[in-house]
C-alpha cells in the first residue's frame, strides 16, 4: 500500500542510478508509462523493450537484474522469449497476464518464470513480487539461513523441528518436506507440478489431489483457521505460496 | 365478356417462358435436310459475322470434315481444345463440356447435335451438353438434320431405308430461339456429292450412297422444309394469341396414346406426338397392365419401359394402369381426363385371335362414344425400340425337382388307390397336385407336373402297365383333357398369384409412402428426420439409400444413409453435386451420367434444390421402371417437403432467437452503459482533481482521490470480468475443468480475493473436518462463491455477518451462502438468477445483474443446482450443490 504512486510524467528526483536494473518487456505504452516513474521512484534503473526480440537483445546487452515480462507480446509468444532467456541466463523473471488465463501462467511458471502479476494489478503487489525475487536471486549465491520464521511460525531446517509459538508441531515426513520446499522458496508461487516434483519425485506430476490433500492437512496443522490461511495461500489454478509479507 | 381477350393463364405462361429465357442463353439451330447442305458453313459464317460485331465467340466443337471451303472460315475464331476420352483403348476426342462452362463465352458453336457421347461423358448426347450451355446463360449455335428429329426419326426410315440412331428430342427445336434452314436443291447436292464436296466416310459408302438417292433427298428436303414451317405457323399462332388476334382458338385437345409390349408401340408414339404437335395438344402415354402381362417376358417389359421412356422424352405424360381389360380401362382413364382422342396402334397378332379373344381396337371403338379413336399402322419395317440385352434369367431347377417331387407323391396315393378306385378318380389326384404346384411352384414347373402327370399316368395306370404304350385310344381322349384341364388350372393360379404379388407389392408401397409421411411429419430435427427417410425408402426399393445436403458453401455432404464401397468416389460427388446444381435426375438408368452407381434424385421444394437423394439399387438390379422412378419422385418430394419444413421451423426459431438476442442487448447496453460510465465518471473526475489541483491539495485529499480512483477502476475490473464471464458461459466457451479438490481450499481462495471488499466484515465459515474431496474447476466454483459473497456484501447492511457452510448427504455436497440481510421480496427467489435481473431492494446500487446469473451457469455446468431461499429469523441463503463422483481418489497416509 504504501508503495502507491501515481502515473505522473516524469520523476522531479530520480535516485542515484545505482539500483538494480529491471528490464520491461511490455508492447503497451499505457502501462510502460506508469510503471517506469513507480519502479525509478523505488530506486530501480528501468530499461523498456516494446517487442520480445528487443527484450532478447536488450537483455543480453544490459545485463538487467530482473525481467518484468508482458505474456501478450505481438511478436514473439511470452513462453519464448522465457525459453530463450533460460538458454544463457538465471535472472528473476516476473510475467505479467490477463486473470482468466491460469494455464499460460502455469506454462510460463514451468518454463523457469519465477512469479506472475495478473492484470490489472496494484503495483504493490508487483514491487513485493519483485523484491522477493531480487532476494531469491541475491540468497542464491550465499548459505541459506539454517531457521526460518514467520510469524509464530519457526522451522529449523538443521534440526528438521516446527514450533507454532512454543509448541513444537508433529508434522510427517511428507508435510515437512512440502513445508521445506516452499520455505525455500518463501514468497515466491510454486506450481502443482513444480512442488509435486520436488516433495513426491517426478512420478507423481500428475496426481495433484495428493498435493491438496497434505497442503489441507498442512494448514490445519500451522493456520489459525485453515480456511483463512495467512501464510500458505491458494494461487486458483496455479499453485501455492508462502506468503512472507 | 369478350372472347376475343387473351387467355390470362395461356399469356401467364409465356412471361414465365419469356421470363425462363432471359437467364437463359440463346440457341440458334442450324436446320438442314441431310449432310452435305452447308449447315457447319453457315454457322461458321454467321459466327464471324457476330466476331466481327465484337461478341465474344467461341468454337467448341466443329466437324469440318477436311472440307476447304468449311476450313478457310476457322481461322480467327478460339477454339476450345477438345477432351481426349480413352474409350475401349482407343482415344477418342469430345467437346469439353466442362471447359466451355469455365471459359464462358457468349457464344459458342457446338456443330453436330444429334452426336451420341463417349459412355464415360457427363451426358449420354450432345444435345444435353447444349442444353446445358444455354441454361447456364451462354448462346449456342448448333446444326442439325431432319432425320436426327426424334419424331421424324421412322419417317425417315421409312423413306430412305437407312434406320438412324442418333436422335434428338422435338423439344430442343421447339425452344431453339431461332432455327436457320439451310437449303440445297437435291440437285445440287448431288452435284457437290459428285465433286467430292460432301463427306462419305469410306467404310459406309454404298449405304450412303443409297441413302443420297434424288427421290430420298426430295423427300428429306420436303420435311426438313414442312418441319420449320411448322414452327413458323407455331410462332404466328403465338404471336396472335399474345395479340389476341381473334378467331383462332382451337379446341382445347387431349390425345391419349395406348402402347402394348409391342416393338412397334415406338412408332405409335412418335406418330402421337407429330399429331400432338400438329394440333398443339397435350398427350398422354398409357400402358394397361393387365393380369396376364404381369409376367411378361423381360424383353417386352424392358420394351414397355423404353416406349414410355420415349414417351417421356417427346413430352407426353405417362401412366401405367391396371386392370383386367384394357378398353376398359383405357376408356375409364380417358374420360377422366377429358381426352379428345385416342391413339394406338394397328394390331398385328393374326385374325383367327381376334375372333377367339376380342380386340382392343373394336372394343375400344365401339365403346369410345364421343372419343375419336386413330389407328396406326404397325408395319414390319421402321425402326424398333430396341430391347434391352439382359443376361436370362436363370432357371428355377429347384422348382422342377419339387415339382417332380409333387408327381411322385401323387402317383404314390394313386397307386394306393388304384385296386379299389376306377382310373377317373387316379386323375383327380394328379389335378390336386398340379393345382398345388401353381399355387406353390410357378407356372413353369406346373405345366411341368401336367405333363408329368400325364406320362405318369399313362405308365402305372394304363393298360399295358408300366409301358408308354397305350392298347386303348379313348385314353387319348383322357390325356389330351387331363392335360388342357391342367393348364388352364396352373395358368389360372399363376395369373391370380401374380395379381396377388402385384397388388401386394403396390399396397407395401403405398403403406411404406404413407407411414414416411407419418414418421416424418413427427421428427423435429433434421437428421432424425433424414434417418428416417433413408431408412424408410431403402425398406421399399432395397439397396442403399442416402441424402446428400449442400454446405454452406454449395458443396454436398453425405447427411443420412449409407454408402456402398466406391460410392463416396469423386465422380459419384459429381454426380450428385451436377444434380444439386441442375435440379434434375441422374445417375443410373437416367438419361445424364448414365454410368453412375446410383440414381440421385434432386430434392426439390418451392425454394429450389435442397438436397439429392441418391438411390442404389441392389447389385445386378435393372435400371428402374417409369413407375419407379415415378415413385422414387414422390419419396423424393415427401423428404424434400420435410426437410424445408424443418428448416422453416429453424429459421421460424432463429427469428424468434434474434429478436429475443435483440430484446436482451438492448436491456444489456442501457444496463453495462450506465454501469460502466458510474466509475468512469468517477476515475475520470478523481484523476482530473489530481492532475488539476496538484499544489493546492493536501496530501489527505490527494490519497483520497487516489483512492477512490483505485476502488472504481476496481469495481469496472469486476464488471468486465462478469460480462466477459457470462459471454463465455453463454456460447459455450466454459469448460469445466474438474478435479479433485478440498472444499475448503476452494473458499479459503475467494475469500482471500474478496479480501479488500469485505473490510471489517465477520465471515463465519462451518466446513467440517471430514469435508471429502470434490470433483471441481476450482476457478470457477471460486467465482460463484466471490459472486455469492460480492451479492452478500451488496445487499446487507456492514454489521451484519455472512456465514459459509458446507455439508455432504448422498453423493451430494452442500454449500451455503447465508446473510442477514433484507431477504427477498415474495417470489424473487425464483428470479434472481436470471440474467440482467436486479433485487427489489437494488435501487442505485450497481451491478448488471450478471453476478448469480454467472454462478447459475457454472453450478450446471457442474451438474448441480443454486437455488436461493429465505432465511429463517430473517435474510436470504444461497445454496448449490455439486455432485460428488462415488469413487473419490484415496490418499495414502504417510504415516498413520
Amino acid at each position: 500500500m504504501a508503495e502507491r504512486q501515481t502515473a505522473g510524467e516524469a520523476e522531479p528526483t530520480r535516485p542515484p542510478a545505482t539500483g538494480p536494473v529491471v528490464l520491461v518487456i511490455e508492447d503497451e505504452p499505457p502501462i510502460r508509462r506508469f510503471l517506469r516513474p513507480t519502479l525509478t521512484s523505488q530506486g530501480y534503473r528501468v530499461v523498456e523493450a516494446e517487442t520480445g526480440e528487443d527484450g532478447l537483445l536488450q537483455a543480453a546487452t544490459r545485463q538487467p537484474d530482473l525481467v518484468i515480462l508482458d505474456l501478450g507480446l505481438p511478436d514473439l509468444d511470452g513462453l519464448q522469449v522465457i525459453r530463450r532467456l533460460r538458454e544463457w541466463t538465471a535472472i528473476p523473471i516476473i510475467v505479467l497476464s490477463a486473470r482468466g488465463a491460469e494455464s499460460d501462467k502455469v506454462a510460463a511458471l514451468d518454463a523457469g518464470a519465477d512469479d506472475y502479476v495478473a492484470k490489472p494489478f496494484a503495483v504493490g503487489e508487483l514491487l513485493a513480487r519483485a523484491r522477493v525475487a531480487l532476494r531469491h536471486a541475491t540468497l542464491g549465491r550465499e548459505p541459506g539461513e539454517s531457521t526460518f520464521v514467520l510469524g509464530d511460525l519457526r522451522v529449523d531446517l538443521a534440526r528438521r523441528r516446527v514450533w507454532l509459538g512454543e509448541v513444537e508441531v508433529r508434522l510427517t515426513p511428507i508435510e515437512y518436506r512440502l513445508l521445506t520446499v516452499l520455505v525455500r522458496h518463501a514468497g515466491k508461487v510454486l506450481t502443482h507440478r513444480q512442488l509435486l516434483q520436488e516433495v513426491w519425485g517426478p512420478g507423481q506430476v500428475e496426481q495433484t489431489h495428493y498435493l491438496r490433500v497434505y497442503m489441507a492437512n498442512l494448514r490445519r496443522k500451522l493456520e489459525a483457521d485453515p480456511a483463512r490461511p495467512r501464510f500458505l495461500r491458494t494461487e486458483p489454478g496455479v499453485g501455492y505460496r508462502l506468503l512472507t509479507e | 365478356m369478350k372472347d376475343d381477350r387473351p387467355d390470362p393463364d395461356a399469356l401467364l405462361a409465356r412471361v414465365r417462358k419469356e421470363q425462363a429465357r432471359q437467364h437463359r442463353g440463346k440457341l440458334k439451330i442450324f436446320f438442314g435436310a441431310t449432310a452435305g447442305v452447308g449447315k457447319t458453313y453457315a454457322m461458321l459464317e454467321a459466327a464471324r459475322h457476330q466476331r466481327a460485331a465484337g461478341v465474344d465467340v467461341v468454337i467448341g466443337w466443329v466437324e469440318t470434315h477436311g472440307r476447304a471451303q468449311t476450313e478457310a472460315l476457322l481461322p480467327g475464331l478460339e477454339r476450345l481444345p477438345p477432351r481426349a476420352v480413352d474409350y475401349r483403348g482407343t482415344t477418342l476426342r469430345e467437346f469439353d463440356l466442362d471447359a466451355a462452362l469455365t471459359r464462358r463465352p457468349a457464344l459458342i458453336l457446338v456443330d453436330e447435335l444429334a452426336h451420341t457421347n463417349t459412355p464415360s461423358s457427363r451426358h449420354a448426347k450432345r444435345w444435353q451438353d447444349v442444353t446445358e450451355l444455354f441454361d447456364a446463360g451462354i448462346d449456342v449455335y448448333t446444326t442439325l438434320n431432319v432425320q436426327h428429329l426424334e419424331s421424324l426419326n421412322d419417317v425417315v426410315a421409312r423413306v430412305t431405308g437407312v434406320p438412324t440412331r442418333e436422335t434428338v428430342p422435338d423439344s430442343i427445336l421447339e425452344e431453339a430461339d431461332e432455327v436457320e434452314l439451310v437449303d440445297l436443291p437435291p440437285d445440287d447436292l448431288i452435284q457437290r456429292l459428285r465433286e467430292g464436296k460432301v463427306y462419305v466416310p469410306e467404310q459406309a459408302g454404298e449405304a450412303v450412297r443409297r441413302f443420297f438417292r434424288k427421290g430420298n433427298l426430295i423427300a428429306l428436303r420436303e420435311l426438313a422444309l414442312r418441319t420449320t414451317a411448322a414452327r413458323v405457323d407455331a410462332q404466328m399462332e403465338d404471336y396472335r394469341r399474345d395479340h389476341a388476334v381473334p378467331g383462332i382458338w382451337p379446341v382445347a385437345e387431349r390425345i391419349l396414346v395406348c402402347v402394348s409390349p409391342s416393338p412397334f408401340a415406338a412408332r405409335v408414339v412418335r406418330a402421337a406426338r407429330r399429331m400432338a404437335a400438329g394440333l398443339r395438344a397435350e398427350w398422354v402415354v398409357v400402358y394397361v397392365e393387365t393380369a396376364g402381362q404381369t409376367r411378361l417376358p423381360e424383353t417386352d417389359r424392358d420394351r414397355v419401359v423404353q416406349t414410355l421412356r420415349l414417351a417421356e422424352q417427346l413430352g407426353a405424360e405417362t401412366v401405367t394402369l391396371t386392370g383386367d381389360d384394357v378398353s376398359t380401362e383405357v376408356l375409364t382413364y380417358a374420360r377422366q381426363r377429358n381426352v379428345t382422342r385416342i391413339v394406338l396402334g394397328k394390331p398385328a397378332r393374326p385374325r383367327w385371335r381376334e375372333v377367339l379373344f376380342g380386340s382392343v381396337v373394336n372394343e375400344l371403338v365401339r365403346r369410345s362414344g364421343d372419343i375419336d379413336v386413330y389407328v396406326i399402322t404397325g408395319e414390319r419395317e421402321g425402326p424398333q425400340v430396341p430391347a434391352v440385352e439382359r443376361p436370362a434369367s436363370p432357371v428355377d431347377w429347384q422348382g422342377y425337382v419339387q415339382a417332380a417331387g409333387v408327381v411322385a407323391v401323387c402317383t404314390g396315393v394313386a397307386w394306393l388307390m388304384f385296386p379299389r378306385f376306377a382310373p377317373a378318380n387316379l386323375i383327380m389326384v394328379y389335378l390336386l397336385g398340379t393345382v398345388l404346384a401353381a399355387w406353390r411352384l410357378g407356372r413353369g414347373p406346373s405345366i411341368f407336373v401336367s405333363v408329368l402327370s400325364v406320362a405318369a399316368f399313362d405308365f402305372f395306370f394304363v393298360p399295358p402297365y408300366l409301358t408308354f404304350a397305350v392298347s386303348d385310344t379313348q385314353y387319348f381322349v383322357t390325356f389330351a383333357v387331363m392335360l388342357a384341364v391342367a393348364v388352364v388350372i396352373s395358368t389360372l393360379t399363376t395369373r391370380v398369384r401374380a395379381q396377388a404379388e402385384a397388388s401386394r407389392q403396390r399396397e407395401r408401397r403405398t403403406a411404406a409412402l404413407y407411414s414416411m409421411t407419418r414418421e416424418l411429419v413427427s421428427q423435429q430435427g433434421l437428421d432424425e428426420l433424414l434417418r428416417a427417410a433413408t431408412r424408410h425408402i431403402a425398406e421399399v426399393f432395397g439397396g442403399r439409400v442416402s441424402v446428400f445436403l449442400p454446405d454452406p458453401h454449395g458443396q454436398l455432404v453425405q447427411r443420412a444413409g449409407e454408402l456402398a464401397p466406391g460410392t463416396d468416389a469423386p465422380s459419384e460427388r459429381g454426380v450428385a453435386q451436377w444434380v444439386q446444381e441442375h435440379g434434375q435426375m441422374a445417375g443410373r438408368g437416367s438419361a445424364t451420367l448414365p454410368g453412375a452407381r446410383a440414381l440421385y434424385l434432386p430434392l426439390t421444394t418451392a425454394r429450389g434444390t435442397v438436397g439429392v437423394l441418391g438411390i442404389e439399387p441392389p447389385s445386378g438390379e435393372t435400371p428402374a421402371t417409369p413407375e419407379q422412378l415415378q415413385l422414387f419422385e414422390t419419396f423424393a418430394a415427401q423428404t424434400a417437403l420435410a426437410i424445408e419444413r424443418v428448416a422453416l421451423v429453424d429459421e421460424a426459431q432463429q427469428a424468434r432467437l434474434r429478436s429475443e438476442t435483440e430484446r436482451l442487448r438492448s436491456s444489456l447496453l442501457s444496463a453495462v452503459s450506465h454501469d460502466l460510465r458510474t466509475p468512469l465518471a468517477t476515475i475520470t473526475g478523481s484523476a482530473s482533481a489530481l492532475v488539476e489541483g496538484e499544489a493546492t491539495l493536501d496530501a489527505a485529499t490527494r490519497r483520497e482521490l487516489a483512492q477512490a480512483i483505485e476502488e472504481e477502476a476496481d469495481r469496472l475490473n469486476r464488471l468486465v470480468h462478469n460480462l466477459l464471464e457470462m459471454t463465455r458461459l453463454e456460447s459455450g466457451g466454459i469448460r469445466v475443468r474438474k478435479d479433485w479438490h478440498p472444499l475448503e481450499e476452494v473458499v479459503g481462495s475467494a475469500l482471500a480475493r474478496v479480501e479488500k471488499h469485505l473490510g471489517a466484515r465477520r465471515v463465519v465459515i462451518q466446513l467440517p473436518p471430514d469435508l471429502p474431496l470434490a470433483p471441481l474447476d476450482p476457478l470457477l466454483i471460486e467465482q460463484v462463491l466471490i459472486n455469492l459473497l460480492d451479492n452478500a456484501v451488496k445487499y446487507t447492511p456492514d454489521d451484519t455477518p455472512i456465514e459459509i457452510a458446507a455439508s455432504v448427504d448422498d453423493h451430494t455436497a452442500h454449500v451455503t451462502v447465508a446473510d442477514r440481510g433484507p431477504g427477498f421480496a415474495p417470489g424473487e427467489e425464483a428470479r434472481i438468477f436470471d440474467k440482467f435481473y436486479r433485487g427489489q431492494q437494488a435501487g442505485t446500487r450497481s451491478g448488471a445483474g450478471l453476478g448469480l446469473a454467472i454462478a447459475r451457469g457454472i453450478v450446471e455446468a457442474h451438474g448441480g443446482q443454486i437455488t436461493a431461499e429465505t432465511r429463517r429469523g430473517g435474510g436470504a441463503v444461497f445454496r448449490f450443490t455439486l455432485p460428488l463422483a462415488a469413487n473419490p481418489p484415496e490418499i495414502r497416509p504417510d504415516d498413520g
